[in-house]
């Protein structure tokens, strides 16, 4: 992920399942959301994790999701929804995932 | 989980819990014990900007790999003081001789009963 | 009561310890630990004793002035929700290495936070998180079933009001700003803040002037 991403920009979360610390929660992994806020730049976790500190630096973006499509059997609301903090490296554009 | 599952697809680090099935939310609370303020207290310093040894990924990360087994036997604070030791010994800062040669000191020193052995967390070599 | 002795410090007349004796295996670890910290010159006894008293001061009446002045003030709130860092700032809170955001419930959304891969909370506003925040159940449930978990606080929300959970995954922390219970219009700021529990700036609970 290299470029910026826009905010109403979707996007699917990669279906990743590496070692090591990551803050990608397993439950959102493959999912596609609508970003709705970028957050800035923050200290990558997964290398701070390892070694104490990191000088490497990754956006953070808040993600909306539909519940309805997170959860097969949501019992909720239609319009219910999930935000997740989701960081760029994890996160692709849906017209790039579809070329 | 095994570590040979490590990587592949449907792997799920044992604290990444949502969505899972569970019973209901048991509201309960407790006021923090001193040793348990003294625990998260001592994750506040060592992770501040002067020492930037134990950062909240660092804690996470110590929590995430120190096993599953400790993961859900140990309490909430017991887990982070089992954080704390295991990065502190594999950064070298202490090693582990050091830390149960002083818990006897300050146990005969305080003229208090053994307490009763809890897990230790898993450490890699420094 | 003689005091003529002087010389005895036999056990019966050892002054009795109190928290040491309650000490478990953790806790021993942690005065270790914290004893080779001070030795080795990585901590001193004054940043911890100074750490501890954050402890005391640091509780969910800061969050609630805060809310109870959003709800007065529209200026403020606009600034509470636009740079909450800022905003908080004048309250002392001082967030540390992460960064406040605020939600807003309204009569069509209710905000609900959780951390489900471990316990973040937005401690410099709200103290210490409870147990139950930090529990197996919370976590892994309030993000695939909120009315249910809502329900269990004893929270409704209606099937036309849309629920937004927030899972605190990275480096925000989140401050739900409740709604202003109806009729407490022109109330003190102190007055209000008193409607504002911790629960309602968690997201479990709604803000209530009572009967």
């Amino acid at each position: 992920m290299s470029r910026a991403l826009q905010v109403g920009e979707a996007v699917t979360v990669d279906a990743r399942y590496p070692d090591g610390h990551i803050r990608t929660p397993y439950y959102i992994r493959g999912k596609t959301g609508v970003v709705c806020a970028a957050m800035g730049e923050f200290p990558d976790p997964e290398v701070a994790a390892a070694n104490g500190r990191t000088d490497a630096m990754r956006a953070l973006y808040r993600v909306r999701f539909l519940q309805r499509d997170t959860w097969a059997d949501y019992a909720g609301s239609d319009h219910d929804t999930i935000d997740i903090e989701i960081y760029a490296h994890w996160l692709t554009p849906i017209e790039e995932a579809a070329q | 989980m095994s570590d040979a599952a490590k990587g592949v697809p449907g792997h799920r680090g044992y604290h990444d819990i949502g969505g899972l099935a569970e019973g209901p939310v048991a509201q309960t609370e407790h006021v923090l014990e001193p040793w348990e303020k003294r625990v998260d207290a001592l994750r506040v310093l060592l992770g501040d900007n002067k020492r930037q040894i134990l950062r909240a990924d660092g804690l996470r990360h110590a929590i995430e790999t120190m096993g599953e087994d400790l993961y859900l036997e140990l309490t909430y604070y017991e887990r982070w003081m089992a954080a704390i030791i295991k990065v502190l010994v594999e950064r070298g800062l202490m090693n582990e001789t050091e830390i149960r040669d002083r818990m006897s000191a300050i146990q005969a020193r305080l003229d208090i009963p053994p307490a009763r052995t809890r897990p230790w967390p898993r450490i890699e070599s420094p | 009561m003689s005091h003529s002795h002087t010389d005895e410090h036999d056990h019966a007349t050892t002054f009795v310890p109190d928290e040491e004796l309650s000490l478990g295996f953790y806790g021993l670890a942690e005065a270790a630990v914290r004893e080779l910290l001070v030795e080795k010159g990585v901590i001193e006894p004054a940043e911890l004793r100074t750490a501890l008293e954050w402890y005391d001061r640091t509780t969910p009446a800061t969050g609630a002035q805060i809310v109870a002045r959003a709800w007065q003030d529209a200026t403020f709130k606009a600034a509470l929700l636009d740079d909450p860092g800022q905003a908080v700032a004048q309250y002392g809170v001082n967030m540390g290495h992460v960064q406040l955001y605020v939600v807003e419930n309204t009569p069509t959304l209710h905000n609900v936070i959780v951390c489900t891969l471990c316990s973040c909370y937005p401690r410099a506003l709200l103290g210490m998180p409870p147990d139950w925040y930090k529990s197996r159940a919370y976590r892994a449930r309030v993000v695939s079933e909120p009315r249910t978990v809502l329900g269990e606080f004893g929270t409704e929300i209606g099937a036309d009001i849309e629920v937004r959970v927030h899972d605190s995954t990275a480096d925000l922390r989140y401050l739900v700003l409740p709604e202003q219970p109806a009729g407490t219009e022109g109330w003190s700021t102190d007055a209000l803040a008193g409607l504002v529990t911790r629960d309602t700036m968690i997201g479990v609970a709604r803000a209530s002037a009572g009967v």
